[in-house]
Order: C-alpha cells, then sequence, then structure tokens
C-alpha cells in the first residue's frame, strides 16, 4: 500500500500515537490524566513489542504496567487529592531551559547515531525469539540466579514498602 | 510478519521517548509526575533492548526486559511509599519544598 | 706520639660535648674542672709532640685522619701538619687556652651561665686548633670559620643586653666579609693548582705567574684583615670588649686574631713571591699599627686601650710579615700572646674588684689594694713597650730592625706606633694604679685582691713575659735565635739580615731611648702634674675629641653601608615582602574563598535542579564522543 509494507504503516501510526501520548504525559496539568495518557503511551508501546514478534513480552508489558503500576499511581493521587488547582509551576526559566537541554540532548543523539550503519532486523516469521517457551527456557537455564533474586528484590520492597508506609508510633 | 524496518528507526524512537522524559523530569514540578516520566524513560529502554534483541536473534535482550520490569515495579512500590511520608510530613509533594539538601 | 695529633683538638671536643649537654647538670666545680683538664690535657700532648718534633730530622709529618671529601676532581683528605710552626702555635694555645680556662672559673663564678661560658671556649679552642694543624686551607678555612662562631657566641654571651648583641653581630659581620675573600682566596688556588693541600700547592707555586700569585694572595690578606683586625675591618675588636674578659684575653688577644698572622707565615711561598702582595700587606700594617695606637691615646675604658693596642701590636706583626720577617713576626705573636693575655687577665682581676667598673677616670691607687695583680700588670706593661731585657723589647726590635732594611719610611710609622704604644701603655698604669682613688665609696670598700685562680695565671704569664724574649735572641749579639731556626723548615725564604752591626746597635738604642724618655715623660704628665683625662667630651679639645671618637669611623661605616643597606632592605620588605609576596599568597587564599563561595551557590537544595544539572552532564559526555 503506497510503496510501503503494512509493517510499516503500523510502525508510523505506533510510533506517533506514542510520542503524542508521551508529550501529553509531559504536559498535561491534572495529575490524573497524564495516567491515563501514560497508560495510553504503554499500550502503543505494547503494539510495538507485537511488531517486534515479542508476544509474551507484550501481554506482561500490559498486564504489569497499566495494569499494576500505573492503578498504583492512580491510587496514590486519589489519596492526595490533587487537582489541577493546587500544583504550582515551576517558573518559564525553568520550562524553557529543560526544553532547550531536552532539545540539546536529542541533537546529541542525532549526531551520536548518525554514523551508524542501516541494518535491517533481520528474522523469518516463524522466529521463535518471542515465544513463551523460548524465553522461558533462557530464563530457567541462563539466568536462574537473577530470576531467584529478582524475586528477593520484590519482597524487599515489599517490606520497605509496608514499613515506610506505617504510620509513626508516638 | 516480517519486520523489514531498520534498526536506526527504533533508536531514534527511544531516543524521543527517552528525552522526552527526561525533559519531563526536568520541567515538572509534581512528584507524582516526576515518577511517570522516569516510567516512561524506562519504557524507552525496554523497547531498544527489544528491537535489538529481535535484531541479533537473542533472547537475553527479552529476559533483560523483563528484569528490568520487575525492577520497575518494585521501584515504584518503595517510591510511592516515600512520596506517601513525605506528604504526610509536609502536605504536599512538591519537589521544590524538598531542598533540606541545600548548601 | 706525632700519630697520637688526632687527640690534641679532640680532648677540647669532648669537654665541649660533655658542658654542652650536661653542663646545666653539673656542680659549677666540676664543669670548669672538665673543661681546664681538656686543654691540660691538649697542652700536655701537644708538649710531648713538639718535643718529638725538635728532636726529630723530619720536620713536617702528615697525619692523616680520614678521607673527608672524595670526589673526582676534588680530593680532600682530613689531614693535620705536624711541623715546628704548628706546634708552636699549638703550645700557644692549648698553654694560654689553659691559663684563662683557670682564670674563667673564677672569673665566671657568679654567672649563671658558667658552664655555657666553658662550653663555648672549649669549643672555640677546638676549632682554633684545628685551623693551625689542618694540612689544607679547607680545614683552615672550617677553623677559621668556627671560631668566628666562636667569638660571637662568647662576644655577645651576656645576650640579654642588646648593645652586646650588636657588638657580636658587627664582629660576626665583618669577619664574614673578610671571609668571603678568603673564600675566594682558596677557590682561585684549587683553580690554579688543582690542588689545596699545602704541601702540593707550594711545592707548584713557582709554575704559575706571579699576578695571578699576587691576586692569590691578597684576596687571602683580606680574609687576615677581618679575622686579625686591620684597616678597613679592625672596628668590630673595640666593640668586642663587649665580652667577658677571659673572652677578650683568649680570643681578642692571643689566639683568633692571630690566626690571620698564622696564615700568612703558612702561606710564606706565595708573598715571597708577589712582591706587591707583600708591599701591600707591610702597609696595610703599618697605617693598622699607627692609627690604632693614636685612637688609643685618649681612650677611658681600660679594656678598649688594651683592644686599640692589639689591633696597633698586630699592626706591627703585619708590618713585619710584610717586610719578610716571618720568624720574627711568630716571635711577636708568641711574645703578644703572653703579655697582651697577662694585661686583659690583669685588667679582668682591676674590673673584678671595682665590681664592674671600667672606666679609669674612676680607677686610682689600686697599687695597694692589688698588689699582685698590679705587680704583673706592670711588667706585663714594660714588656709591651719594648724595654730590655723584657720579651717585648726582642721581638719588637727584630720587626723593627727589619723593617729598616726594607724601607725606612715604614720604619718611621712603626717606631712612631711603637712610642705610642708605651706612652698609652703607661698611661693606663699611671692613671689606674697611682694616685688617689677616684671612684665612690662603696667601691672603695669592694677593693680587694682577686683569688688564686686569677691570680696564678697572672704569675706565670708575667714570668713568660719577663723571660719570653729568651726565644728570639739577636743574632748579632752572638746568641742562637732559636725561633728563627726552628721556623727555618717552615719559612722557604729567609732574609739575611743585611745590616751592619753598627746600624744594628744604632736601632737598639734609639727604640731603648724612645721607649725610656715615653715613660718618663708619661710619668710626668700623669703622677707629678696629676692630669687626668677630661670628664666629659665637652671638656675636650676638638683634636682630642677627633681622636677620642675614634676619628668617627664607625659614624663612617654607618653612612657608607649600614644606612643605605638598611634602606634598600627597607624597600625590598615594602614592596617585595609586603606587597609581592603577601599579595600572592593572601590572593590565593582569597581566591580559594571566593570561589568557593561562588560554587556552593550550586548546592542549592532542589532535586530539579540536580536531575538537570545530571542531564546537562550526560550530554557532555555524549558531546565528547560526537566530536571524536
Amino acid at each position: 500500500m503506497l510503496g510501503y509494507s503494512i509493517t510499516q504503516w503500523l510502525f508510523g501510526i505506533l510510533s506517533f500515537l506514542a510520542i503524542m501520548f508521551a508529550l501529553m504525559v509531559v504536559f498535561t496539568r491534572n495529575p490524573v490524566n497524564s495516567v491515563l495518557y501514560l497508560v495510553m503511551t504503554f499500550f502503543c508501546i505494547a503494539g510495538h513489542y507485537l511488531l517486534l514478534n515479542a508476544q509474551f513480552l507484550a501481554v506482561v508489558h500490559i498486564v504489569v504496567y497499566a495494569g499494576a503500576i500505573m492503578v498504583l499511581f492512580l491510587f496514590v493521587i486519589m489519596l492526595m487529592n490533587l487537582n489541577e488547582d493546587t500544583e504550582p509551576q515551576k517558573t518559564m526559566v525553568t520550562k524553557l531551559i529543560a526544553g532547550l537541554i531536552g532539545g540539546v540532548l536529542l541533537a546529541v543523539m542525532v549526531g551520536v547515531l548518525k554514523g551508524a550503519e542501516q541494518m535491517q532486523l533481520a528474522q523469518s516469521g516463524a522466529s521463535q525469539i518471542g515465544m513463551v517457551k523460548t524465553l522461558g527456557v533462557v530464563l530457567f537455564k541462563d539466568f536462574l540466579f537473577p530470576f531467584e533474586i529478582a524475586s528477593v528484590l520484590l519482597l524487599g520492597a515489599m517490606v520497605g514498602a509496608i514499613m515506610l508506609g506505617k504510620k509513626e508510633i508516638k | 510478519m516480517i519486520n523489514t524496518i531498520p534498526i536506526n528507526y527504533y533508536i531514534f524512537l527511544s531516543a524521543v521517548l527517552f528525552i522526552i522524559g527526561a525533559v519531563g523530569v526536568m520541567a515538572r514540578r509534581n512528584a507524582i509526575i516526576v515518577f511517570m516520566c522516569i516510567e516512561l524513560m524506562l519504557n524507552a529502554v525496554n523497547l531498544l533492548l527489544v528491537a535489538f534483541s529481535t535484531l541479533h536473534n537473542d533472547p537475553s535482550g527479552q529476559v533483560f526486559v523483563f528484569f528490568i520490569m520487575a525492577v520497575a515495579a518494585a521501584e515504584v512500590a518503595v517510591g510511592l511509599a516515600i512520596l506517601s511520608m513525605v506528604y504526610r510530613n509536609i502536605k504536599s509533594i512538591d519537589i521544590d519544598l524538598l531542598s533540606k539538601l541545600k548548601n | 706520639m706525632i700519630k697520637l695529633i688526632g687527640l690534641v683538638p679532640l680532648f677540647p671536643l669532648i669537654g665541649f660535648l660533655i658542658n654542652g649537654f650536661f653542663g646545666k647538670k653539673m656542680s659549677k666545680s666540676l664543669s670548669g674542672t672538665i673543661a681546664c683538664v681538656s686543654v691540660l690535657a691538649s697542652f700536655i700532648v701537644s708538649l710531648l709532640i713538639f718535643m718529638e718534633v725538635n728532636a726529630s730530622e723530619q720536620k713536617s709529618n702528615v697525619v692523616e685522619l680520614f678521607s673527608w671529601i672524595n670526589s673526582d676532581t676534588l680530593k680532600i683528605p682530613f689531614s693535620f701538619l705536624v711541623d715546628p710552626l704548628s706546634c708552636l702555635f699549638l703550645l700557644n694555645i692549648t698553654g694560654i687556652g689553659f691559663l684563662i680556662h683557670v682564670y674563667s672559673t673564677s672569673y665566671m663564678y657568679d654567672d649563671e651561665g658558667f658552664s655555657r661560658f666553658f662550653t663555648y671556649l672549649n669549643l672555640f679552642v677546638f676549632f682554633m686548633l684545628l685551623l693551625v694543624l689542618g694540612n689544607n686551607y679547607l680545614i683552615m678555612f672550617v677553623g677559621w670559620e668556627g671560631v668566628g662562631l666562636c667569638s660571637y657566641l662568647l662576644i655577645g654571651f651576656w645576650f640579654k643586653n642588646d648593645a652586646y648583641n650588636r657588638a657580636a653581630n658587627k664582629a660576626f659581620v665583618m669577619n664574614r666579609i673578610g671571609d668571603l675573600g678568603f673564600l675566594l682566596g682558596i677557590i682561585m688556588i684549587f683553580m690554579n693548582f688543582g690542588s689545596i693541600s699545602f704541601n702540593e700547592v707550594f711545592g707548584k707555586a713557582s709554575s704559575v705567574p706571579t699576578h695571578t700569585i699576587t691576586a692569590i694572595a691578597l684576596l687571602l690578606f683580606v680574609g687576615a684583615m677581618g679575622k686579625s683586625a686591620q684597616l678597613p675591618l679592625y672596628t668590630w675588636l673595640p666593640d668586642a670588649m663587649a665580652g667577658p674578659t677571659p673572652v677578650s684575653a683568649l680570643i681578642h688577644a692571643a689566639t683568633m686574631v692571630t690566626a690571620g698572622i698564622y696564615m700568612v707565615v703558612r702561606s710564606n711561598v706565595f708573598y715571597s713571591i708577589s712582591e706587591t702582595a707583600s708591599e701591600f700587606v707591610a702597609v696595610v700594617g703599618a697605617i693598622t699599627a699607627l692609627f690604632a695606637a693614636i685612637i688609643g691615646l685618649l681612650q677611658t675604658d681600660i679594656k678598649k686601650v688594651l683592644a686599640y693596642s692589639t689591633v696597633s701590636q698586630l699592626g706591627l706583626m703585619f708590618l713585619a710579615l710584610g717586610v719578610g720577617a716571618y720568624s720574627s713576626a711568630v716571635f711577636h705573636v708568641t711574645t703578644h700572646a703572653f703579655f697582651k693575655a697577662l694585661l686583659f687577665l690583669g685588667a679582668g682581676s682591676v674590673i673584678h674588684a671595682m665590681g664592674g667598673e671600667q672606666d679609669i677616670r674612676k680607677m686610682g691607687g689600686l697599687k695597694k689594694a692589688l698588689p699582685i695583680t698590679f705587680m704583673t700588670m706592670l711588667l706585663g706593661t714594660i714588656a709591651i713597650s719594648g724595654v730590655p731585657p723584657f720579651a717585648g723589647f726582642f721581638s719588637k726590635d727584630e720587626i723593627l730592625a727589619h723593617t729598616y732594611e726594607h724601607s725606612q719610611l715604614l720604619w718611621v710609622v712603626g717606631s712612631i706606633a711603637s712610642l705610642c704604644t708605651a706612652f698609652y701603655m703607661f698611661r693606663l698604669m699611671f692613671l689606674t694604679f697611682w694616685g688617689s682613688f677616684r671612684g665612690t665609696h662603696e667601691q672603695e670598700h669592694h677593693l680587694h685582691e682577686s683569688p688564686k685562680a686569677m691570680t696564678i695565671p697572672l704569675i706565670i704569664l708575667a714570668i713568660l713575659s719577663v723571660f719570653g724574649g729568651l726565644l728570639g735572641l739577636p743574632e748579632f749579639w752572638g746568641a742562637k735565635n732559636w725561633m728563627s731556626e726552628n721556623l727555618d723548615s717552615v719559612i722557604i725564604r729567609k732574609n739575611p739580615s743585611i745590616l751592619s752591626h753598627d746600624t744594628e746597635w744604632t736601632l737598639m738604642a734609639i727604640a731603648v731611648f724612645v721607649a725610656g724618655s715615653t715613660i718618663y715623660f708619661a710619668y710626668q704628665m700623669f703622677i707629678k702634674y696629676q692630669v687626668k683625662p677630661a670628664e666629659k667630651e665637652a671638656d675636650m679639645k676638638p683634636f682630642q675629641r677627633v681622636i677620642y671618637n675614634k676619628f668617627y669611623v664607625d659614624e663612617f661605616y654607618d653612612a657608607i653601608i649600614r644606612k643605605p643597606l638598611d634602606a634598600l632592605s627597607e624597600a625590598f620588605y615594602k614592596f617585595f615582602d609586603k606587597q609581592l609576596f603577601d599579595g600572592i599568597v593572601n590572593g590565593t587564599g582569597d581566591v580559594t574563598k571566593w570561589s568557593a563561595d561562588t560554587l556552593r551557590k550550586l548546592q542549592t537544595g532542589h532535586i530539579g535542579f540536580y536531575i538537570m544539572a545530571m542531564v546537562v552532564g550526560v550530554i557532555t559526555i555524549l558531546f565528547f564522543s560526537l566530536i571524536k
């Protein structure tokens, strides 16, 4: 279609959406709106994952990020009763400088990556990369130790969060 | 589907998302928004990792993303807990008020 | 025994160390005894060595102690030269040194710095021995500097007095100026001869062009001018009288000031070769002799009179050296050491009796109260005035005779100086010991003869002053001149006397007559007519005032040298020190403070700012990889 394959179309749309929603995240006043836009961004990125044939990861991405983490954010926002009016803004100077720095960073990154060669993503349709089975095998064979440590990490985070959230015993 | 998109595009996309996240961190005073922008940055990196994993036909990249997600979850949990504590103390989540590190 | 020469300087060194470290903890008598015994031990060893050298055929013995400086071009072993000349000086130094040590145990008894005094004295003896024993110019220079140091320490012994400290500084600085010349001379010697050992240098002396030798000789003589207080570097010696009297006796009469004479005699090869240098030495010596003698005529401090007398006598000795009469100079050194030490110690005895008073205008009639001091000092004065058959007569006569051969003008100058010497010495005697007492009542009560420790050295020195002349009886009397024979091996060129016997008798008669008439004149003036020196300066006639103020030489030096130097120093201080260096140092501190203040503002405490800074940092790093 129009000289581009469907993959490329999808890529373009998804990218555009992702970037747009990301910008909205940064520039919205209302924190709740911010959260919603971020969820949308996550969906776009999940779409990207699917394009890359990372099926398992796409699903996990949505479940963990959009399902758990964002919910957590929403809870906290509700808890603190944040409204658009109550948030003070950074000074215009600061925002300008932040934007400027962002622009410079972009320029530098582009410049750095300019010399990189164009590499086609090499794959076949029947690539097993991204399949649950393959990932499972790698995870439990080569990365068993980090896997176990990650569980310890989650335990630690849980305990820490609870400890921090407790009210001080006066 | 055969993905024929050159890797450079993914790199560029990832970079843009990352920078947007960075700008958000610098430009917003609301701590929650700052956290969210940090998540955005993490996701940009995740995307890049997956793209390279597909490029090199190596599942290690995706496994790494897996772990990053786990860590991000843990981090969010703890970070928000801290934020609640701060809110309890100063009744606001404006990060500019947290200037006890001055001088 | 000659091999044991190392012991001679070792004993005083040990004495110095013991007294230096433990002196405060020891009793005064122990401290003094250690010091005296160490010098006595040196004297005994020196005596034995002297007798051995005398008896042996080989006069010149080199004893190497250890290898000192050993580099490629410069090899200087630490060795001693034991020959008649150094033996003679050894006896001089240790013998008179011992007597003065004994004297000091009594003189300095009431002083709280008792052990410190003996520490310095022993150190001084050590350095002086090094000076005369060294076999090369460097050891001599070490000793040279060392005695200068000890002189400084001892002149400023009562360091709580500011004027004494300044006098000590003056002595040291003037010595230093002379030492510069000396050092330049040594360097020239090394450049021309490749070595500074005596035998090597003197052996090759004739192969070096004469004008180089002249330069070397003159430079070495500059050192002697400083050390032996010749014009124009003499003003420190009268001021050095600020030190305790035994110091004046030992250092500024008998030993340190004779170092210059020793050096010239040792280097007689140079002065024999170079006529110009010898002439210069003679002229300087003669002028100094006369100049100092004139100043001495009107001084009123008992020690200052003796000081100027020393300068004058040293001038005579240099006059002798200049005309080639080396052994006469050494003879006069020895006899002068006897009677000058005697006179100084006697003066110390007088001052002790007067409770510290040194002005002769306040003395008088002391011969009843201090009989032994009086007798011994009288003998010393007669000796110095050149009255036969005392020691001073023979040595002085020999000098004048040799001078007459060389130049009649210089002979006249020397004779006038001797005339003045006789006059002011007897003036000193008459005003101090004759007549009626002019001091205060308390002083009169306090008058007493000094204890034995002080009077016995006086007696011994008096005996030496009387009979010392036997060392060098004139040849034309038909007697053996032991002194000149003894030094034959050391002195390369001896001027045989070309005067006829008649001339010699005439000269001797003139000298005796001049001395006698001067004494008579002084007697008339001070005893018969009771002429007293003016009490205040305003009472003097203008001409007298000039002489009394030492021809204003000190003031002249002040204006020419000291004030410009002070101004220069002040200018440097104001500009360099204050503005430049302080500016730099303070400025560095200020810059650091300012930058710290400025950088502190970065620590805003705002996390957002920190994050921004982080991102900027990342950009910078990426930027660098971009540039690459």
